[in-house]
């Protein structure tokens, strides 16, 4: 918006001092990357050289402690094939992505809709629902959610008030991963925070020109609030899909992946066999299928993004049509 | 009148929100016994678990606990900070070589799962010597990594170009360097991203539970979380009281944070559009 005015100034300063000019042509691209360095540094340490270090020990028998040992493809062999725990674990994080994600994104947006609206005493509103993402995916939390659903729980004393029998929901198989993404889902106060910034974008006098016109509260909502913001929602929406997928404090300290297995999440599954019977090459192919199922996921969501997401700016404000 | 339907909606909703906490709040004062009970708070509220609470990990208090996790949490926060507004300001002010490339590939790096360099970091710093240290922390974050590290440079470079330009430039012609500009320009209007990144940094640091289980191992380094989760497993869920009672005094920080920089916290985002 401003760049218009740059050149021109700095034009000026070039004819004024010959120093501006010098700055401008070869000192910048030094200092650009003078000041880029510690993430440089970081890219390449700690994030480039671990990854082509963990794709190495997919290969390998990798313990910590042994000689590493070239095992060729057998670690994915065996998570493809005779890994029953694996299968499992994809099938609970799927279940819990698809459930999370959507009821999260919708509670978020609802709830930032009536915000964005509501004025007067609206801090006090942000702090109380913003709350409980405040203690995220704290210990702390983990540990109140057991207690609430437990057999003894609160959960279980308020339906008893209206005579129904309560049981244990996280010793229940069929209901353990559940009482996970509710706690998933009661911690929608960022994504909520993010869509209420989203809102404060959208210009006002659409809505107004919209009711001069006689449109609805529901097609105000469907044809300017909806497309608007659209790039948000999917911001939400990816950054949910990646986190979900790594779900790991919950599952392991309410229900550390039981009963049954019913709550091994994949994150889990993986600490698992890192970290407690140290199958640490194993388990760094575990962790390369993950992230090949998150590309997965997200590049299917970025592929369909161009029907729904629009961007202002751009030619009639869609993409790609 | 539809005002007033609303705020009786939000109230509602608020106390939906809240309850577990205010049970929580009478759970930390019950006996074992009262806890199942639906009363809120019992009758007689059993405060000692609170003083014993403090005290249940034989030969350490929770006051050592809560200085290591401030120490963490303080060094972490400088190394965010200073990293994490220098890097913002090369992608975001200057122009070099290859700029789009690593900024894509810092994009690219927001979107990976941490799983992927859990094993090989782990090994890394296993071999290095560092394991049962804090620079497992620390180091990654003062070179602009580490848990959301990768996101604050995000948030920062967005903030960092909707600042207007005229005002480097006219610096620069005032014979101010690029260091000046960032010091004494673009820092002090990045305060309110600033104060994004710092109840970010210390809420995800506080929480992240798996990296301080992974790498601290003696007692007297633990954090808060840790000796909670010790606490739960020595006892086999025998003293809820204490239990629920230390977890409740561990979330106080974070919540008195968030409760004086919200506001803050939202126009930072605001201001910084997040889109897509």
């Amino acid at each position: 918006m401003n760049r218009a005015a740059g050149p021109a100034i700095q034009a000026a300063s070039g004819l004024k001092k010959k120093r501006g000019a010098f700055l401008k042509r070869w000192d910048a691209p030094i200092a650009g990357y003078l000041f880029i360095m510690p993430w440089l540094i970081g890219f390449i340490g700690l994030t480039a050289y671990p990854m082509l270090l963990s794709l190495y020990y997919s290969f390998t028998d990798y313990t910590l402690m042994e000689p590493v040992q070239w095992v060729g493809f057998r670690n994915y062999e065996r998570i493809f094939t005779i890994d029953e725990k694996f299968a499992q674990s994809v099938k609970v994080t799927f279940l819990y992505v698809l459930a999370s994600v959507p009821l999260k994104l919708i509670a978020a947006l609802a709830v930032a809709l009536i915000l964005n609206k509501a004025v007067r005493g609206i801090s006090a509103y942000r702090t109380a629902i913003y709350f409980p993402s405040l203690i995220g995916g704290s210990i702390a939390v983990s540990l109140l959610w057991r207690n609430i659903f437990g057999v003894d729980g609160f959960f279980n004393s308020v339906l008893a008030l209206f005579g129904i029998e309560g049981r244990g929901w996280i010793t229940n198989p069929d209901t353990a991963l559940w009482s996970l993404i509710l706690l998933t889902v009661w911690q929608f106060g960022s994504s909520m925070v993010i869509f209420l910034a989203g809102l404060k974008q959208i210009p006002k006098d659409l809505y107004e020109a919209s009711s001069v016109d006689g449109a609805s509260r529901w097609m105000q909502f469907r044809k300017i609030t909806l497309p608007m913001l659209s790039p948000t929602l999917y911001f939400n929406l990816v950054m949910g899909i990646i986190n979900a997928f790594q779900m790991f404090t919950s599952a392991f300290v309410i229900t550390n992946g039981g009963p049954m297995n019913s709550t091994m999440v994949y994150a889990m599954y993986l600490y698992e066999r890192a970290f407690s019977s140290y199958q640490l090459g194993y388990a760094s192919a575990l962790a390369w299928v993950m992230l090949l199922m998150i590309v997965a996921v997200s590049v299917t969501v970025a592929a369909t993004s161009k029907y729904w997401v629009f961007y202002e700016g751009e030619a009639g404000g869609r993409k790609g049509a | 009148m539809k005002n007033v339907a609303r705020h009786a909606f939000m109230i509602l909703f608020s106390l939906i929100m809240v309850y577990p906490v205010i049970w929580w709040i009478g759970a930390s004062l019950k006996s074992n016994s009262e806890l199942s009970s639906p009363n809120l708070f019992p009758a007689k509220p059993k405060w000692s678990n609170f003083t014993d609470g403090w005290y249940s990990v034989p030969g350490h208090s929770f006051t050592e606990f809560y200085v290591n996790t401030f120490s963490l949490e303080i060094a972490v926060l400088i190394a965010t900070l200073l990293s994490s507004t220098l890097v913002a300001f090369g992608f975001g002010r200057l122009d070099f070589p290859l700029k789009r490339f690593w900024f894509s590939l810092l994009m690219l790096t927001l979107m990976l799962p941490g799983q992927v360099l859990i094993i090989p970091q782990y090994a890394m710093f296993h071999q290095l010597g560092w394991v049962n240290t804090y620079l497992p922390f620390v180091v990654p974050h003062l070179l602009a990594g580490g848990a959301g590290g990768t996101f604050f440079v995000f948030l920062l470079v967005q903030f960092v170009r909707g600042i207007p330009r005229e005002l480097d430039e006219s610096a620069k012609m005032d014979g101010c360097s690029w260091f000046g500009i960032y010091l004494r320009i673009i820092m002090p209007l990045m305060k309110p991203a600033i104060v994004t990144v710092t109840i970010f940094c210390f809420l995800w640091n506080w929480d992240d539970f798996l990296g301080h289980l992974l790498y601290l191992n003696s007692v007297d380094k633990y954090t808060v979380g840790l000796a909670i989760r010790m606490i739960n497993d020595s006892q086999a869920g025998q003293q809820w009281g204490q239990l629920l009672a230390m977890s409740l005094v561990s979330i106080v920080p974070a919540t008195l944070l968030f409760m004086f920089l919200q506001r803050y916290f939202v126009e930072g985002i605001a201001t910084s559009g997040i889109k897509g």
